[in-house]
């Protein structure tokens, strides 16, 4: 791959990820947050694909194909039943409505862009130069977990904060060691599988899948 | 050797347990695989008090002098809540409330812990590290679900969104320190081995370190219970069985405050002392803070002991700042000491839960009379863990706040005093409230059996020698301040 079309490549590529996570809180269809999801996912592993072929490293493009399988299509299907077994699939009531969700958003990509100064400073390659892309997901993440109030959504959050690390890890280090990657993958992909479960222990038991309807344990 | 035998034998254990549904001497089992990690900690230490660290599998899994403690205190709090735990599930099996098979998976999912915790505390690598402490959250999930309640539920839902979400910004700061170490000197090669780490940390870009810094202390203090992300703390400690709270208290919390120290000692040589400390004196003042709003007007004693541990935390933290070897010493100790009186008060608390049936503080009165044995471990369990001499926690709080007024923390010093002199007016009001007074008339003392308060008592006895002797760990606690402090 040259040099123009590779950055130009790795750009789309962040900028889809930052996009899907605005997506998710723009849209209040549980099912249409999903796809964004997983959209966010293969693209997540394209990046990881791109930075493989580009570096001629074995090993990252191997990650990348198990990223694009396990954030693409494995994690967004499980979270999919559990959106269609519940019969209000929307995010009935934000704690923050959309607008100013979005422009909580802008904010917080204003913010990542700030705070990552140093790490953007120490990278001397293209990649480097979209890190801040990585952290923006992040945020947007924390914000969705903070605002909306279903089940899914904060699992939707957790796998926004995740997917934005992941960003982070390949475009500024190529990726962590093999060992470590894999240890992280798996556990993300268990964290979803209890929260499913616990979602479905939720669903069978009370009837509900709102978290503001869990209130029984405060001072 | 020894560090691989401390790893597989819980985990053998526990492959053990998943065979047959469960009955008592599964749960023995469980307390002979623990015994055995703790005469392997023991092993370790003496090896490595005096002498070089450790490696075993490649320098995948290495064993220092803080190590090596980490592991006799897992060992030690997993002894005694493997013991509690074969009467917990009986009692659970006798009333109906959990099946055989259900039992033993609780067994499976303790020893799956413990493997967990030890592998965090043994590994070389800092990666390898997080992925233990990631794999203890999932594990604990279900541990604090055990009991199948709504409120069980809710506490488990809570405990592994928040922890997730903390532990993520972990890997995050750990990611940054890898992209630091990756630009020392000309040649893009590094590792993430403790000890390649510590050997470049001066060289360590700062702006970079510091923001992973940051992100470490968030993201490993939520797993130790610092605020500002402290909230799954109380509801998972009071909803989880209590062999599980002592557990979590002990072992769950100080291991991932076991990280935070190893990550500071890096930081410290990039960033110098000052910013680290800023970071954890703001964390341990904050949680030491909301810990004493909350326990003065707590109605369950379970909430009690968690919001307590919570205060401990932010204890530690603060001698962490201060960061001299005379202060992690003394954080040392009071991990240990900490992790044996919570552990005491925990299942006694299991126990007068599983008698009495309530666990509100108003429900409860007279202890002392009505259940002499178990009022008893109560009052000197309570004692213990305010800080009273002669057991260790007193000696370790006193030496905290020389150190961290030595280095010019006084003011810190003196709020955590202020904090603590709150926190101990409003357990012992609620201790009072569980202990004296008169029970009804005409009822008779009940008995507790011996095979409950055996390991207690004993528990009680080594906080105690440890806190007037500081025997026999005083060489180790030494040897293991030497590798993380200045």
């Amino acid at each position: 791959m040259n040099g123009p079309a590779y950055a130009s490549t790795l750009e789309l590529m962040s900028g889809v990820i930052l996009v899907c996570a605005v997506v998710t809180l723009w849209r209040r269809s549980l099912s249409a947050v999903v796809k964004a999801l997983a959209v966010q996912g293969f693209a997540l592993g394209a990046v990881a694909l791109i930075l493989g072929i580009r570096q001629h490293d074995a090993v990252l493009i191997v990650v990348a194909c198990l990223v694009m399988a396990s954030k693409g299509a494995v994690i967004p299907t499980l979270l999919g039943r559990v959106v269609t077994s519940s019969p209000t699939g929307r995010e009935a009531s934000p704690i923050v409505n959309v607008p100013a969700s979005l422009v909580g958003a802008a904010a917080l990509t204003f913010l990542a862009y700030g705070a990552t100064q140093p790490v953007v400073a120490l990278i001397p390659t293209t990649a480097g130069r979209f890190v801040p892309l990585g952290f923006a997901t992040l945020l947007i993440g924390f914000f969705s977990m903070v605002v909306r109030r279903k089940a899914v959504s904060q699992i939707v959050g957790l796998l926004l904060v995740d997917n934005g690390i992941a960003l982070v890890a390949f475009l500024a280090t190529a990726g962590v060691p093999l060992l470590v990657e894999l240890g992280a993958s798996l556990d993300v992909l268990l964290a979803v599988v209890v929260l499913r479960v616990l979602a479905a222990q939720m669903w069978s038991e009370f009837g509900v899948l709102d978290l503001d309807q869990l209130r029984e344990l405060r001072d | 050797m020894l560090a691989l035998v401390a790893l597989a034998v819980p985990f053998a254990a526990g492959i053990a347990s998943a065979m047959a549904p469960w009955r008592r001497w599964v749960g023995w089992l469980s307390t002979a695989a623990i015994g055995v990690v703790l005469l392997c900690g023991v092993g370790l230490a003496v090896r490595v008090v005096h002498g070089l660290p450790v490696a075993a599998l490649g320098g995948t899994l290495r064993v220092d002098a803080l190590s090596a403690f980490m592991v006799i205190v897992i060992g030690i709090i997993g002894v005694l809540a493997t013991w509690q735990s074969v009467r917990y599930l009986d009692a659970e099996i006798t009333t109906g409330r959990c099946s055989r098979r259900h039992a033993s998976l609780y067994s499976v999912l303790v020893l799956g812990f413990m493997t967990a915790m030890l592998l965090a505390v043994l590994a070389g690598n800092v990666g390898v590290m997080w992925v233990a402490v990631e794999a203890t959250t999932i594990i604990t999930t279900f541990l604090v679900g055990h009991r199948r309640t709504r409120g069980s539920l809710e506490a488990s839902w809570k405990y592994i969104v928040i922890c997730s979400v903390g532990i993520a910004m972990a890997f995050l700061g750990t990611v940054l320190v890898y992209l630091a170490a990756l630009h020392v000197g000309h040649h893009l090669h590094a590792n993430l081995d403790w000890t390649s780490l510590m050997a470049v940390s001066h060289q360590l870009n700062p702006g970079v370190m510091r923001l992973a810094i940051a992100l470490l202390v968030l993201g490993y203090g939520t797993k130790v219970g610092l605020a500002p992300m402290h909230s799954w703390l109380p509801d998972a400690h009071s909803q989880a069985p209590a062999p599980v709270s002592a557990l979590m208290s002990g072992v769950l919390l100080t291991v991932a405050f076991y990280a935070l120290l190893r990550f500071k000692a890096i930081a410290d040589g990039a960033l110098g002392v000052a910013f680290p400390r800023t970071l954890l004196v703001a964390v341990g003042l904050l949680s030491l803070v909301i810990a004493a709003s909350l326990l003065l007007s707590q109605r369950d004693y379970k909430r009690m002991l968690a919001y307590s541990s919570m205060e401990h935390m932010g204890l530690i933290a603060l001698g962490a700042a201060a960061g001299s070897r005379l202060a992690i010493a003394a954080v040392l100790l009071h991990i240990l000491g900490h992790g044996l009186a919570k552990g005491v008060l925990f299942l006694t608390s299991g126990e007068i839960l599983h008698t009495e049936g309530t666990s509100e503080i108003a429900q409860v009165r007279a202890l002392l009379v009505r259940r002499p044995a178990l009022g008893g471990l109560f009052a000197f369990g309570l004692v213990a863990l305010l800080g009273l001499p002669p057991f260790s926690l007193f000696v370790s709080e006193l030496n905290m706040v020389r150190a961290e007024t030595e280095v010019g923390l006084g003011w810190a010093a003196a709020i955590s005093l202020l904090c603590m002199a709150v926190i101990f007016a409003a357990m012992m009001s609620h201790g009072r409230h569980l202990l004296f007074g008169a029970g009804p008339d005409g009822e008779r003392a009940h008995k507790t059996p011996a095979i409950v308060t055996v390991p207690l008592v004993g528990a009680l006895v080594g906080c105690a020698v440890l806190g007037v002797l500081a025997w026999p760990l005083a060489g180790l606690l030494r040897a293991a301040a030497q590798v993380v402090a200045r």
